[in-house]
């Protein structure tokens, strides 16, 4: 093993040495480096550098500029669209259902129960989800039928399951609840004092929540429904199941890994790479609402 | 008072239809939809057709196969690091901290598309054989339990005196081999568990990967039954979801009173 050579110059106890110069210890993290580069940078960088290159390897910027092509930027429109809508009536419904069960004064069981579907219902997506919503809003589905016998037929509206707002309500599905169960231990945080103290001092219901809960929840508020931004923007395998062809970037780059659909291998890289952007830029601004969000979390 | 609480009785009625709305509807056509227009008796005969089906039972073997693969090589190779991370090389903590993060930023269908442009040629072909795919599928899954895997570790690493422990096995001679296996791995293993069974829920659930690399996994295989079928989906969805059920209960029950651990941005 790779550890044995570093025991021989460690000694006995081991220790951590703040040396400036280059310790030989890293070498324990070799396997990890070895693995990651090969299997998440190489291959990440494979995309980075195709989506500078023309087709026959020259260096250019075209593929960047051509991202603006209407196809593409319809693409990251309808996708960011979904990620924005369902991330914000995920994340403030999954609030408010955690705050019944946790503050509302429903029944101690009902919130256990509460946070195992969220479990179950956060990891229960891709295609047997699609499946699921087929079987409830689809021409034949349940929910479909029921609405019809009390005289309200879905297929005579404009609305199908197979839409991009049968995805939202698809997707919603796991965006709730994973707002439950990141939100409870905040709420559960909100200290019975802060209440008190509010009310002894004569603040109404609204001034506590303007002033003291609100303030204190909305870092990890804003936070988690940043990750629920990046949780739709980056699905797939639901789009796929349930809408087959509709243009959002995850499916565009799925055209374009089966079909060069683009018809420029290198345009789907410079895709691939807006995808990461946005991801990037989501995960920023998650860690900075993180940390606000730490300070009351003591 | 009152007032609120009935509103916040409506919000909890409100999601738990949406929570079972869906399930239910599943369930009624996975028994061949007997309050649809045809007006059938309901039965379990579609349960059957699948239970007996070689490819239901091939492809969840081979994704539970994969998973468990899965779980071993993330946690070989992540607890030595994180450890090693903690005792001897604090430093690389951003570095290999940074690394762990990185699958929120790339999602599954990014990874897999760098992943064959990478292993579909020399000087590493690893696409061209079925085991070559298998091999990469293992590396991409191995990579998506990065995030909560590490975390889970590292977290219960710190609640454990490492420094110490690591000094006793020393004393009493151990290698490093044994100090991982017999010392740490029983002070981390509730962390590990949960990890490991959140693995196994988003490893047999995931489609994007594994048809791109097209493998005969379980995602795949429901995802041409739902295409060409229109009853069995319904049974294996049912399934599905009682494995991923399944898969949460064991977590429940072995971090009793811990923190929930929580997989976002994973096979969805």
């Amino acid at each position: 093993m790779t550890e044995a050579a570093v025991t021989r110059s460690g000694q006995d106890a081991p220790r951590a040495r703040p040396g400036r110069r280059f310790s030989w210890a890293w070498i324990g993290l070799l396997p990890f480096f070895v693995f990651s580069i090969s299997f998440l940078i190489i291959p990440t960088f494979y995309l980075v550098i195709g989506s500078f290159q023309t087709t026959t390897g020259e260096t250019t910027l075209q593929n960047y500029a051509d991202l603006s092509d209407p196809q593409i930027v319809e693409a990251f429109r309808a996708s960011i669209e979904i990620s924005l809508i369902t991330a914000v009536i995920g994340g403030i419904f999954g609030f408010l259902l955690a705050y019944a069960v946790i503050r509302g004064g429903l029944p101690g069981p009902l919130g256990a129960a509460l946070m195992t579907f969220s479990g179950v219902a956060s990891n229960f997506a891709g295609v047997p989800l699609a499946l699921a919503f087929t079987f409830t809003l689809g021409r034949l589905g349940m929910l479909t039928i029921f609405l019809k016998s009390i005289g309200f037929d879905l297929n005579d509206t404009d609305f199908t399951i197979y839409s991009k707002l049968g995805l939202e309500i698809a997707y919603l599905y796991f965006q709730f609840p994973l707002m439950v169960l990141i939100m409870a231990p905040a709420i559960a945080g909100l200290k019975a004092e802060w209440r008190e103290a509010s009310e002894n001092m004569g603040a109404s219901t609204y001034q506590y929540w303007r002033y003291i809960a609100l303030p204190i929840l909305m870092p990890s508020l804003l936070g988690t429904m940043i990750l629920l931004f990046g949780n739709a923007f980056g699905a797939q395998a639901t789009a796929y199941q349930l809408t087959g062809e509709l243009n959002i970037v995850t499916l565009l780059v799925s055209r374009q890994i089966s079909g060069d659909v683009l018809n420029n291998v290198n345009l789907g890289y410079a895709v691939a790479m807006g995808m990461i952007a946005v991801m990037g830029v989501t995960i920023l601004g998650y860690i900075w609402l993180q940390r606000r969000a730490a300070r009351w979390q003591r | 008072m009152r007032r609120t609480r009935i509103a916040w009785w409506i919000i909890f009625v409100i999601g738990a239809l949406y929570f079972f709305v869906p399930l239910v509807a599943t369930f009624e056509f996975s028994l061949g939809h007997p309050w649809g227009p045809g007006g059938v008796q309901p039965s379990f005969d579609y349960y059957a057709t699948v239970l007996s089906s070689p490819d239901f039972w091939g492809s969840l073997g081979y994704s539970f196969v994969i998973g468990i693969i899965t779980i071993v090589v993330s946690i070989s190779l992540l607890l030595p690091t994180a450890y090693w991370v903690r005792l001897k090389v604090p430093r690389a903590r951003p570095v290999v901290e940074f690394i762990t993060l990185l699958p929120f930023v790339i999602p599954p269908i990014i990874l897999v598309f760098g992943l064959l442009q990478t292993f579909s040629r020399p000087p590493l072909p690893l696409t061209n054989t079925d085991f070559g795919s298998s091999v990469l599928l293992i590396a991409a899954y191995t990579v998506l339990s990065f995030p909560y895997m590490y975390r889970a570790i590292d977290t219960g690493l710190q609640a454990t005196d490492i420094r110490s422990l690591t000094e006793a096995a020393q004393s009493l001679g151990a290698g490093w081999t044994r100090i991982l296996v017999v010392v740490i791995l029983p002070n981390v293993r509730v962390a590990i568990l949960s990890g490991a069974f959140l693995t196994l829920a988003i490893v047999i659930g995931e489609f994007t990967i594994a048809s791109f690399l097209a493998r005969p996994a379980f995602g795949p295989y429901l995802s041409l039954l739902g295409n060409n079928a229109a009853y069995e989906p319904a049974a294996v969805t049912i399934i599905s979801f009682g494995l991923t059920w399944l898969a949460m209960i064991m977590i429940a029950f072995i971090g009793r009173g811990g923190r929930t651990r929580v997989a976002v941005t994973g096979a969805r």
